[in-house]
């Protein structure tokens, strides 16, 4: 059935307030079960054994004395996971990720694992698999990698995107160009240029909660897996793929999950989870430690950008350019593309180049996170549009304003953007109260201009009206931090009946349609369309069956405010009839009632923020605090507006840590030297304000009710406002992030930025 | 290793387990006693997920061995609503959406109420400093501290 998805202004009943979330009792009192908290009858647990080198080939594995140990049931290693991926590459680096084939590519790579009745024996096994290196050299820099003498990591790769086909093999994994018009000429015309080169560490999303599955390989060739995962339909058709299973056969279930923000897209260990129940015959439990997901899960790119910007006078941007390398892990990504497709995405320039280059270092794969990759690029333009404000003398406000991309703008990523919320999130901005608030001594004022693509994605969801009247939904789109209760609320408005009518479920993937991941903001965007396309497939039934009662035709049959009404002169003595009229009548009128929908959510609206914020530095220490912070973003539409304030909250609370403390320090040896929370420190409650937050709603005209994502933007702009900030407070331009008290009192000392 | 006969009271009742002389409270009252409400973070008191309440006092369940719950008295998350009526707290915390994924609510649940059983009128910033053991990376904060708050009001008997 066709759906139209075109926005209409209407008045909303119930999207916009701000209900109980229909989780809240099970998470407030315990009992909401997330990765770790699942068992199986006989379940094994799972220990997996990783690499002390950066680089290194495995030239033996020798396992017999683990099997030896009483109590292991299994020990994997890559022989146990033949490579079935059939030349695709993709597959082939998310194969050898789980387990190192030829050579460990990082530290922390896993290269076996065992089960075993108990931790205990699990942990007695891995200590005896002796495993013989030849150990390689290393690189983890990401311009070091980059130099033609550089260590290589994939003998065999050959930089793609560049013509002709280099004669020798790089890190360089490849190169990508995005722009318009002639930036030669527009640096030309300007008056005044701004040149810099900025470095960025990396960090991890830093969820709560580390990767945990449980898996059981059964002996008719099906298999069963609890996991936490921001995508269970994914990470099914992946682990089939990868242990040659049959997708129909592998059933998935995603627990509650604690935290992904892009590293819960990836799979890490549960192929290696379902190879150890495979060859135990029982189930088996793999959970990572804290350790483990630091040195081998999801950190996002460590960067180096240069940026070049000029304007004239008057305050026009004349030109653009940013070359952008972004580490990958061991394995070829898109991280360095989809920084050079957010650059500039907030402007409208006439000439504009971006470049990025995709570079292979020995760290962990690289995963997404939040917005992936915009934060570091957000970083150096806002950086460098700041400083060539000052330059000019105009108010950074006022020069972003002047060239903020606008409805009919081509981005500087190629399309051309439909009604946008750049324009309006900086004008909310200069009339903002904290735009004029008084600072203090050693106190400065910084704001930043942030920008997401959003995604849509194959969606597929099931509506069903119980026998009561109340409705059953579910959807195949995780829940990763309140969508139940937004697609509960969007169900309501759609039918017409109470919040509280409605309950939403996450279904698992045996019971509904292929449904892609919740990522790229998708989650409430998508699944809410494919809300609303199965509501209204409902809302044609009850009004058949309303038609059936009354025995006159279906087009006569209206929906309005929750009931089937008779519309015609003739129908006057007919009393209109509710859903829960029609849901008690159903077995008499055709049976249950429901909607379906599977869709591919089109026409995710592009997201935009602008941030400030207030920092104090104490010069002596160069420690920085955040002493006022406000979020104004474009939602589109808020449906429950205490989720999407709390993404924003959220998002820039991450982006505050990793502007001033968090990244990954490597030692000499290649090794990870803080893969821990005590060293690599988030924010905790006594580092921040309280989070303002404004809503802008500028309706994205693709979806029925006007709503974008929401949950990402608000990790790009915090890294470059906190720059400007500090800049403000005590006059040093900083260029490398994070901007920990060292590199402060190193810039007050010398000057530069790192 | 021969394991260890440990007498304790646990959310008013009194329990008797067995367990290693090496496993820590966390393990024993996921894996032995059910109790899954305190979550595993990081396994080094780091993170405050796993936060309990020993004798009146927040611990990370982590850091502390099962054979040391002889004797004392552990509360849980599990123990903290009375019958159906759920602490102030508890419903603070979801009225003012103090938790995206919830993951490390039960952790914040026992700190605050630990904090509040010895300081009915915290500030705000007290509330900030009493929490900083417990690590969130969703919300920012911002709502927990918040919901604190309004619980305090509340429970001292004064209008939110
Ligand atoms: S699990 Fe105990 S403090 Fe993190
Ligand atoms: S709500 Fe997710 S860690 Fe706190």
């Amino acid at each position: 059935m066709s759906f139209d998805a075109e926005f209409r202004n209407q008045q909303f009943k119930s999207v916009g307030s701000r209900p109980l979330r229909p989780d809240g009792i099970d998470k407030v009192t315990g009992r909401a079960r997330y990765g770790a908290d699942f068992n199986m009858p006989g379940q094994l647990v799972g220990r997996v054994l990783r690499s002390p080198h950066a680089h290194a080939r495995i030239v033996r594995i020798d396992t017999s004395r683990a099997e030896a140990v009483k109590g292991v049931k299994a020990v994997v290693t890559a022989a146990d996971l033949p490579d079935l991926t059939n030349g695709d590459a993709e597959l082939l680096h998310i194969l050898d990720n789980c387990m190192a084939r030829t050579k460990a590519l990082y530290d922390g790579h896993a290269v076996a694992a065992v089960a075993a009745i108990d931790a205990k024996a699990a942990r007695e096994a891995l200590k005896l698999i002796e495993i013989e290196y030849e150990v390689l050299p290393h690189v983890v820099d990401v311009d070091a990698a980059a130099q033609s003498d550089a260590p290589l990591i994939d003998e065999t790769l050959f930089t793609g995107g560049v013509e002709p086909k280099p004669a020798k093999p790089s890190n360089v994994a490849n190169r990508s160009e995005f722009g318009h018009g002639d930036v030669d000429a527009g640096f030309a015309q300007a008056d005044v240029i701004v040149e810099r080169s900025f470095r960025t560490e990396q960090a991890h999303q830093g969820y709560i909660e580390p990767h945990a599955c449980v898996a059981s390989c059964n002996p008719d060739g099906t298999a069963d897996m609890w996991v936490c995962t921001q995508g269970h339909f994914v990470y099914r058709q992946i682990c089939a793929d990868l242990l040659g299973l049959e997708v129909s056969k592998l059933r998935v279930t995603s627990s509650e999950i604690g935290g992904g923000f892009g590293g819960k897209t990836h799979v890490w260990a549960e192929p290696v989870a379902l190879a150890l129940s495979r060859k135990a015959g029982r189930p088996v439990k793999l959970v990572m430690s804290r350790d483990e997901v630091f040195r081998a899960s999801g950190p996002t790119s460590a960067t180096s950008i240069d940026v070049k910007i000029g304007a004239r006078k008057d305050g026009t941007i004349t030109a653009a350019v940013a070359h952008l390398r972004y580490t990958n892990g061991p394995y070829p990504g898109m991280w360095a593309e989809l920084g050079a497709m957010t650059s500039f995405a907030c402007y409208d320039l006439e000439n504009v180049k971006t470049v990025g280059y995709e570079v292979l270092v020995n760290r962990p794969k690289v995963a997404a996170y939040r917005a992936p990759s915009a934060p570091m690029a957000a970083f150096a333009v806002e950086s460098a549009i700041d400083e060539l404000a000052g330059k000019i003398g105009m108010d950074p406000v006022a020069f972003r304003i002047r060239n903020a991309a606008k409805e009919g703008t081509k981005s500087s990523y190629g399309p051309v953007y439909g009604p946008i919320g750049i324009g309006p999130t900086l004008e909310a901005a200069q009339s903002h109260p904290h735009m004029s608030a008084p600072l203090g001594p050693n106190q400065g004022r910084g704001m930043a201009c942030g920008f997401w693509f959003n995604f849509g994605g194959q969606t597929c969801t099931d509506l069903n009206v119980n026998a009561d009247g109340t409705v059953t939904l579910a959807v195949g789109t995780v829940d990763v931090g309140g969508s139940r209760a937004s697609l509960s609320l969007i169900a309501a408005e759609e039918l017409g009946i109470a919040y509280d009518d409605v309950k939403a479920v996450v279904a698992d993937t045996a019971t509904l349609g292929y449904n892609d991941m919740t990522d790229g903001s998708r989650g409430t965007f998508s699944s809410s369309m494919a809300t609303i396309s199965a509501a209204r497939n409902a809302i044609d039934v009850m009004r058949h069956r309303a038609a059936l009662t009354w025995d006159i035709p279906v087009e006569d049959v209206v929906w309005e405010d929750g009931h089937a009404k008779a519309r015609g002169e003739n129908y006057g003595n007919l009393a209109p009839l509710s859903v829960k009229d029609i849901a008690a009548e159903s077995g008499k009128t055709g049976g249950p009632i429901a909607g379906h929908s599977e869709l591919v959510a089109d026409g995710a609206g592009v997201s935009f923020a602008t941030h400030i914020c207030d920092v104090e530095v104490d010069p002596e220490t160069g420690a920085t605090r955040i002493i006022r912070y406000t979020v104004i973003q474009d939602a589109g539409k808020a449906v429950h507006p205490s989720y999407v304030e709390g993404q924003y909250q959220g998002g820039a609370a991450q982006g505050i840590g990793w502007a001033l403390n968090e990244e990954y320090i490597y030692g000499e040896d290649g090794r990870l030297q803080n893969p821990g929370f005590l060293d690599y420190r988030i924010p905790v409650c006594s580092d921040l304000p309280m989070i303002d937050t404004q809503i802008l709603e500028i309706p994205n005209p693709n979806h029925p009710y006007g709503v974008r994502g929401v949950g990402e933007t608000s990790i790009v702009p915090p890294l470059a406002a906190i720059g400007n900030a500090i800049s403000n407070a005590v006059g040093v331009r900083m260029s490398h992030i994070p901007m920990s008290p060292p590199r402060i009192r190193a810039a007050l000392d010398g000057g530069a930025g790192s | 290793m021969a394991s260890v006969s440990v007498s304790t009271t646990l959310n008013t009742d009194e329990v008797e387990f067995l367990c290693q002389a090496d496993e820590t409270l966390l393990d024993v009252l996921r894996n032995r006693l059910g109790l899954m409400g305190a979550k595993e973070g990081c396994g080094t008191g780091d993170c405050g997920a796993c936060s309990v309440i020993m004798d009146g006092r927040v611990v990370c369940s982590c850091l502390v061995l099962g054979a040391e719950a002889q004797g004392k008295t552990i509360e849980t998350i599990e123990g903290m609503a009375q019958g159906s009526e759920l602490h102030p707290l508890q419903k603070k915390f979801i009225e003012h959406a103090a938790l995206q994924c919830g993951v490390c609510t039960p952790g914040f649940l026992m700190a605050a109420k630990a904090l509040l059983d010895a300081n009915p009128s915290p500030t705000e910033e007290e509330i900030r400093f009493w929490l900083a053991g417990n690590l969130c990376r969703c919300t920012g904060y911002d709502k927990i501290v918040r919901a604190v708050a309004d619980a305090a009001a509340e429970m001292r008997g004064e209008a939110s």
